[in-house]
């Protein structure tokens, strides 16, 4: 029960973290008409952070309780 | 080779292999070895979620929005976090209430109220109706494409197509008999349907695959890779401005935000979505790998939308090619007929996944939440005499199915052409984002009451049809387009778009707001105004302390009333089947330990609720409900009553969390004890060692003692040379005596605490020069060559002068004892190692075992193995040591000689800070100190 308690929390955590870097004031900071890598910044910023954002949540979903 | 019947002998090839794999499925499930209980199937069985919308829409949007599209995915990504709280809860609760569907889950939150499952299913059927017929409009789209090969046409209006001819048609008709064979086959809703998760599985493998086949093509095969597209798309003045296009849209970063929030409950409310997560879900633990497979199959498919957007518009130049079509016009005006069959299969994939599992879902709705309640509660039906109803329920779903599709190719012929493909599925997402409030209130909030959340859904759907349908039927041109421009009555406040003047907001941002406002605060308000009924709080209190109660303290407390065994299996047969009522009762007995039929089953309140649940799996909770009451004489519960039911429930969990942390403390305080215990009887065997030790090592010099004197007094004959050899080794013997019983003398001493330490600065060096002069006889004795190694000034430490003599003479004679006996080669270094001193002195002797080097230390311990050796000593001197080193800040430990052989004990003690300038007291270090 235990384990499960602090499983969700850290979830709810990842929620608000991915609400903040999908959202306004962190998302302006990349829309910039500049290109990283050939790949203009905003879409590479979305897709980087979301693989990351997915990665997290793997690490914490699949972790023994 | 994209002749018309190479495309249609495709599709039906297609179609065919769902029906195999939905047909081995479903077989190794009726033999026990269930395909979908795996988390792979289950993650690729909720990425139904991708559609034709997806599949042809992403890029439509795509190429006038840029990264406006990915919200849609964004959003799901971001309430799978929350999936570890909230849909385990879902789940949890729709097990244990054998819930059927979405408006099944919802009406039996609020006391199982068939009102509320009927609303539910009207808004749905509403809301995804647009959407069903914006899969058939793509697929329909697709086909007349394709066909067209290879020139680039877009298709005609629908309306010129006469129905008989019209794909989409016959598309809808073979979608419903698909769902029909695959999805009816069980009446029993609540259980899996095996067949059909598994060709939905191989649908989202295949669409991805098509996809991203399709974007590689476009990204490295037409241009250069994603660099090139991107320097293409930026040299474009067109284009440009979607680079970053979150500046400049009106409402851009807001439409964002809504756009996100609308998915995240679209993702859980959209009825496909309940299906396949909850209804279809065999095991909570699938969860763990969903959370984060699902989303990465959201980035994937979405990973090459952009170049294909961006790619379609440099490619089509002029808006002369929709959009919407580039993942399938590219590969065609490329020449490449293979991949742009593979694109149209994969178009086909995503619809019919979604029209499939959509359609069952809304049919299980419509039967038991919406047609059941009604039928049952029509008396002249005369349906309570009737033994057997399952072919009629069966029969209800099955029109209700082609009924749904077909009311999809209506909205198609009739509406589909004013809206490109993402504004439709967007209205639909509104729709059934309605249910977040009543659905998530429910399931944390216990004060939410079946009023309140009728009034919520009203109140929200009105405002969805006022602001999203009635537009969309305007621009349809089935209601005056003034209506939009003017308002209706000329009142431009009420303008649908614009309501109460609000303007500057997208038409979804719009209508979310106020739509959201309206539900969200008609639900709050009422369900605060008003009484909750004993039944409402009954349901209120299982869903929301789902994980707070035992399985058994379930619904069955609540239940008073008399019935038969009898009434309940008729109730049971009538509805599943003679088996399957057979198969529940005989259930029942086996975990009551009975044997039924033989046995009869005594018809209690739990068992009521056991043919209630069973029942409710079938055709919803608010029918089984109705069923059950008119089966059995029921006492009705005041709300009173409930509220103490509950009580006593929560308190009985209380008190069981509470005796189960005793008994966890309880636990770990035995588990002390006996680790003490077990300390204490090796302390025990440790001194019956030792006292035999001692006595052993005090008889030696005893027995010889005696035994010289005797020769002494017996023999006056003895020659003066002989008597001073033997009063020698009497004086040797005695010395070591006394040095023994100092030794156990000063382990007393320092065990009880009771030794005095005087505190002054001693030089270190001065130390070992005494003690190496004190004991240079001995080395002399033994043959041992010394080696010192001393810096001509060292810092003084502050310490008791005597004890650290002893600490010195003991190591050096455990040196000389254990140092080799030919040429002994005793070490002695004295160095300053940061803010302390530290002492080294090393042998050429056997060394330490590995893994004696701790233990060395402790009381009564001997170096060697004591089993064979003879022991060399008492054991005391190096605990003696550790001791006094440790009493004085510093650290002893040994370890390997440098050079391999050997050992090295070494000891630090912190240097004084303050006074340096003490004089060093030298003392004159007496025989009786040490272990020499």
């Amino acid at each position: 029960m235990h384990g499960f308690e602090k499983k969700g929390q850290r979830m709810v955590a990842l929620c608000m973290l991915g609400c903040l870097l999908f959202n306004f004031p962190v998302l302006a900071l990349f829309n910039v008409p500049a290109t990283f890598l050939g790949v203009p910044v905003l879409y590479a910023y979305i897709f980087v952070a979301w693989g990351l954002l997915i990665a997290l949540m793997a690490r914490v979903a699949e972790k023994r309780d | 080779m994209l002749q018309g019947w190479v495309v249609v002998a495709t599709s039906f090839a297609y179609l065919g292999l769902l029906f195999a794999i939905a047909y081995y499925a479903d077989r190794r499930a009726d033999a026990g070895r269930s395909l979908i209980a795996n988390p792979y199937i289950y993650a690729l069985s909720l990425a139904v979620y991708a559609t034709a919308w997806t599949f042809y829409g992403s890029v439509g949007r795509a190429a006038s929005d840029g990264v406006g599209f990915l919200p849609i995915y964004i959003g799901p990504t971001l309430m799978i976090a929350l999936w570890w709280v909230v849909m385990r809860k879902i789940l949890r609760i729709s097990k244990e209430h054998r819930i059927t569907s979405l408006a099944d889950f919802i009406a039996s939150r609020y006391g199982k109220s068939a009102l509320l499952g009927g609303v539910v299913t009207v808004i749905a059927v509403i809301g995804i109706v647009p959407y069903i017929s914006l899969q058939l409009k793509a697929v329909s789209n697709s086909f007349t494409i394709v066909l067209q090969y290879p020139a680039i046409v877009m298709p005609a209006k629908v309306g010129a197509v006469p129905v008989l001819q019209d794909t989409a048609l016959w598309v809808a008709l073979s979608l419903a008999l698909f769902t029909i064979l695959f999805g009816t086959r069980h009446l029993y809703s609540a259980e899996h349907h095996e067949g059909m998760v598994a060709a939905i599985a191989f649908e989202s493998l295949v669409k991805l695959l098509a996809f991203v086949a399709v974007g590689v093509f476009v990204t490295y095969g037409v241009y250069g890779g994603f660099g090139d597209v991107f320097a293409r798309a930026a040299a474009d003045p067109e284009l440009r401005p979607l680079l970053t296009p979150l500046e400049g849209v009106a409402g851009g970063y807001a439409s964002w935000a809504w756009l996100t929030i609308l998915s995240m409950l679209a993702i859980m409310f959209l009825p496909r979505q309940f299906q396949v997560t909850v209804i279809e879900n065999t095991d909570e633990k699938h969860l763990n790998k969903a959370i984060w497979l699902f989303p990465l199959y959201m980035l994937a498919i979405n990973l090459f939308v952009l170049p294909i957007a961006f790619g379609g518009r440099l490619h089509f130049p002029g808006g002369v090619v929709d959009a919407d079509t580039f993942v399938l016009t590219i590969p065609m005006a490329e020449r490449q007929e293979l991949l742009a069959l593979l694109v149209f299969v994969g178009g086909l994939s995503a619809a019919t996944g979604m029209v499939i599992v959509e359609t069952i879902a809304l049919s299980t709705m419509v039967c038991n939440d919406f047609l059941m309640p009604v039928l049952l509660r029509m008396k002249s039906l005369r349906l309570n005499e009737r033994t057997d109803l399952t072919g009629l329920l069966l029969g209800i779903r099955r029109g209700a199915i082609l009924l749904i599709l077909l009311l999809g190719y209506l909205y198609f012929r009739l509406a589909g052409e004013a809206y490109a493909l993402v504004s439709i599925g967007l209205i639909s997402f509104a729709a059934v984002a309605q249910f977040a409030p009543a659905a998530l209130g429910g399931i944390f909030w216990k004060g939410g009451t079946r009023r309140g959340a009728l009034a919520g859904l009203a109140a929200g759907f009105a405002i969805w049809s006022y602001t999203l349908l009635l537009p969309a039927l305007a621009r349809s041109g089935w209601l005056p387009i003034g209506l939009l421009e003017q308002g209706p009555f000329g009142v431009a406040l009420l303008r649908p778009l614009q309501l109460f003047g609000l303007s500057g907001l997208d038409q979804i941002t719009h209508a979310m707001l106020w739509s959201m406002i309206a539900n969200l605060g008609a639900y709050v308000l009422v369900s605060l105004s008003g009484p909750q009924s004993a039944e409402e709080h009954r349901q209120a209190s299982l869903f929301v302390d789902v994980f707070r109660r035992s399985p058994e303290a379930g619904g069955a407390r609540f239940w008073r009333g008399t019935a038969s065994a009898t009434d309940l299996h008729n109730l049971l047969a009538r509805f599943l089947g003679v088996a399957a009522a057979d198969e529940a009762f005989r259930e029942y007995a086996q975990r009551k330990g009975l044997l039924w039929p033989a046995q009869a089953l005594d018809a209690d309140a739990e068992f009521v609720h056991h043919v209630e649940t069973q029942l409710a799996g079938a055709i919803g909770a608010s029918s089984a409900r109705i069923m059950v009451a008119s089966a059995v004489k029921e006492e009705a519960l005041t709300l009173e009553e409930v509220r103490k039911i509950v009580d006593e429930a929560s308190q009985v969990v209380m008190y069981s969390h509470r005796l189960e942390q005793k008994s966890r403390e309880l636990e770990a305080a035995s588990t002390e004890l006996r680790a003490a215990n077990e300390q204490l009887k090796e302390l025990d065997r440790l001194k019956d060692d030792f006292l035999s030790t001692v006595t052993h090592e005090l008889r030696t010099p005893l027995t010889s003692i005696r035994a010289f004197s005797e020769i002494l007094a017996r023999d006056p004959k003895v020659d003066l040379e002989q008597r001073r050899r033997f009063l020698g080794i009497i004086a040797k013997e005695t010395e070591r005596l006394t040095r023994l019983i100092n030794q156990v003398l000063d382990l007393a001493k320092v065990e009880s605490g009771r030794a005095d330490w005087s505190e002054t600065a001693v030089d270190l060096r001065e130390v070992i020069d005494d003690t190496v002069g004190a004991m240079s006889q001995v080395f002399k004795e033994r043959n041992v060559r010394l080696e010192l190694q001393l810096p001509a000034k060292v810092p003084p430490v502050t310490g008791d002068l005597d004890r650290i003599i002893q600490v010195m003479l003991n190591l050096l004679s455990n040196a000389v004892k254990f140092c080799d006996p030919q040429h002994g080669r005793i070490g002695v270094t004295l160095a300053e190692q940061g803010s302390a001193l530290r002492v080294e002195v090393c042998d050429n002797g056997p060394g330490v075992l590995p893994g004696d080097e701790k233990i060395i230390f402790d009381k009564f311990v001997q170096a060697g193995d004591t089993l064979t050796d003879k022991p060399q000593g008492s054991g005391l001197g190096l605990y003696i040591c550790r001791h006094i080193v440790e009493h004085h800040g510093g650290r002893i430990w040994v370890q390997r000689a440098p050079d391999g052989e050997g050992a090295c004990f070494m000891f630090t003690l912190p240097i004084e800070r303050s006074a340096v300038e003490t004089k060093t007291k030298r003392r004159r270090h007496g025989e009786e100190s040490a272990d020499r």
